[in-house]
């Protein structure tokens, strides 16, 4: 008996350090957001200090950027979800036959996904969508329509289009590894009884796909909320607030006009809208491990 | 019959169609890359290859020092997560407790943080212990980032390992030493590999913090990319050429853990 207790403690001590660090990297980042969220904290400005009550909350609500920023970040978050979801699933399906070259086709579809955001977007604000050389100006001056300056004047649109071209290859890769579960059988059967291909897509396929594609929801989500790097090199937030979204508010609030008191505010705003996504999540996860095994 | 055939063919022209699409931009960046810079702003598909812009890459020696920052961090942030999260893995999967299965939920939670959350504290913490614009600074973070995924995807790689093995190997009497270097390495080291990969990738990639924490010293290649940004800085062939520096690796990698990467990105939620 006493060899056994010996292992045991060994093997908690294995796992103690990662346990450990991860509780501390979740717990004292966020309790310093929350702790600054009611202070008065400018890195500027040493004088201003104390306890703030809910000044920070009330200040960033007033904000000129805070609606904008807060309606940014749910059209990015929804556009790109509907965009890479529904696309995601149709390429899925698509894929899911026999083809000529289908798995060098898979690694061109999927190759977007690793490619670093700063490169994705520069390729895209210049070579892709640059209002003169840009490609796409290129083919519209040359059907003879007025070539258009996609982030100057449709940045957001533009900011989407560039997330779903990173995003899509993984609800792509997501829902095409869930398609290979599919029941062969049921749907012979259902072919047999005539069931045409749009019908067996709404009744078979989406029904199978339905828990990938509330994991890719979930997953794209909680990235999509700190979008950040695209929108820094491409716009900077801008035309105006055109652009801002929660994550770049709390970038220009806290690092470049160093209120740290509104910004954490601004960032508590993001804990909280993850943390119902993440409510669901983490249900569906246990219930996989459960079920799995 | 006939009527059926042709469909498929036009079905299979158009997932062709839509992967090249999908892929252009980047077989365009590829492009833009071997070409001059005056030629980098015309669309032509036929010129001269040339190799300068690369030269000028390398001949810019800050670009090496960028590169190095990229792979220093991706190396070292993996093998840091390794050593905390391997010990930890092997724990629960095989000396599993009635813990084990809330301890990996508890864990896969804490990537739901979204990072723009804890901004600010990580700023400062960092700014006060001198690791802002330190490439330690970024490893300790993409380690912390990447752990719950590290010991989920280790975790996953050692259940598949027989049990029944590495009882006979201790019933023989092997040490835990010995079991693990000659029993539980040579078997774990598939999964283990797709894993490091995965985090390689993740780590190479990460943009938000490398932006946020690092300026110039130890600023990464995605930090180093987006420097040309500014309207001075448009240099295309140049730029598509860094850029391809940048990703091909990474994409190289990426294809390479293709079927591994589904259950790691997702937990085992989608395998």
């Amino acid at each position: 008996m006493a060899a056994s207790t010996k292992p045991n403690r060994l093997q908690t001590l294995l796992q103690a350090p990662a346990v450990g660090v991860l509780f501390l990297w979740m717990i004292v980042p966020l309790a310093m957001t929350i702790y600054f969220s009611f202070i008065r904290y400018n890195l500027l400005n040493p004088d201003t200090k104390g306890f703030a009550k809910f000044e920070n909350y009330k200040f960033l609500w007033e904000d000129p950027a805070f609606f904008p920023a807060i309606k940014n970040t749910l059209v990015l978050i929804g556009s790109v979800l509907v965009i890479t979801v529904v696309f995601g699933t149709l390429l899925a399906v698509l894929f899911e036959r026999k083809f000529f070259g289908r798995n060098i086709a898979t690694l061109l579809v999927i190759a977007p996904f690793f490619i670093m955001p700063t490169v994705s977007a520069l390729l895209w604000k210049n070579m892709m969508l640059h209002p003169v050389y840009g490609l796409l100006a290129r083919a519209f001056a040359a059907v003879g329509l007025t070539p258009i300056d996609w982030f100057g004047h449709y940045p957001m649109v533009s900011i989407i289009a560039l997330v779903s071209w990173e995003w899509l290859p993984f609800a792509f890769l997501i829902l095409y590894t869930a398609m290979k579960s599919l029941d062969h059988e049921q749907r012979e059967a259902a072919q047999i009884d005539g069931a045409s291909s749009v019908q067996m897509f709404f009744h078979i396929t989406i029904p199978h796909l339905k828990r990938a594609m509330g994991v890719v929801v979930m997953i794209e989500t909680i990235f999509l909320l700190s979008i950040f790097a695209e929108i820094y090199t491409t716009t900077s937030g801008g035309p105006g607030t055109a652009t801002t979204n929660l994550a770049y508010l709390v970038y220009s609030l806290g690092l470049q006009q160093f209120d740290v008191g509104l910004a954490s505010a601004g960032g508590i705003l993001a804990v909280i809208l993850a943390n119902i996504v993440s409510f669901f999540l983490v249900k569906m996860w246990a219930k996989s491990l459960k079920g799995g095994g | 019959m006939e009527a059926s055939r042709k469909k498929v063919g036009l079905l299979d022209i158009l997932a062709w169609l839509i992967a090249l699409v999908l892929f252009f931009p980047i077989f365009w960046m590829a492009l833009t890359a071997f070409k001059t810079e005056q030629g980098a702003y015309s669309p032509d598909l036929f010129f001269v290859p040339t190799l300068d812009s690369f030269r000028e890459v390398f001949a810019r020696s800050d670009y090496k020092a960028h590169a190095l920052n990229s792979i220093y961090i991706s190396f070292g942030s993996t093998i840091l997560c390794f050593l905390l999260a391997i010990p930890a893995a092997y724990r629960m999967a095989f000396f599993p407790t009635p813990k084990t299965r809330s301890t990996l939920v508890w864990m896969l939670s804490t990537k739901m943080m979204p990072s723009v959350g804890v901004l600010l504290p990580i700023y400062l913490l960092a700014k006060s212990a001198g690791l802002l614009d330190s490439i330690w600074g970024l490893i300790l973070i993409c380690a912390l980032m990447n752990l719950p995924v590290a010991v989920w995807m280790s975790y996953t790689y050692f259940c598949e390992i027989p049990k029944a093995i590495l009882e006979a190997a201790r019933v023989d009497g092997a040490g835990l030493f010995h079991e693990m270097r000659d029993i539980l390495a040579p078997m774990a080291l598939p999964g283990i590999s797709s894993t490091a990969l995965l985090l390689i990738i993740l780590s190479w990639n990460e943009s938000f913090w490398s932006i946020n924490l690092t300026s110039a010293k130890a600023a990464p290649l995605t930090v180093f990319i987006a420097s040309y940004s500014s309207p001075e800085g448009l240099f295309w062939a140049k730029l598509s050429a860094a850029s391809l520096l940048a990703v091909a690796p990474i994409m190289v990698m990426g294809w390479l853990t293709q079927k591994r990467l589904v259950s790691g990105l997702t937990f085992g939620a989608v395998k």
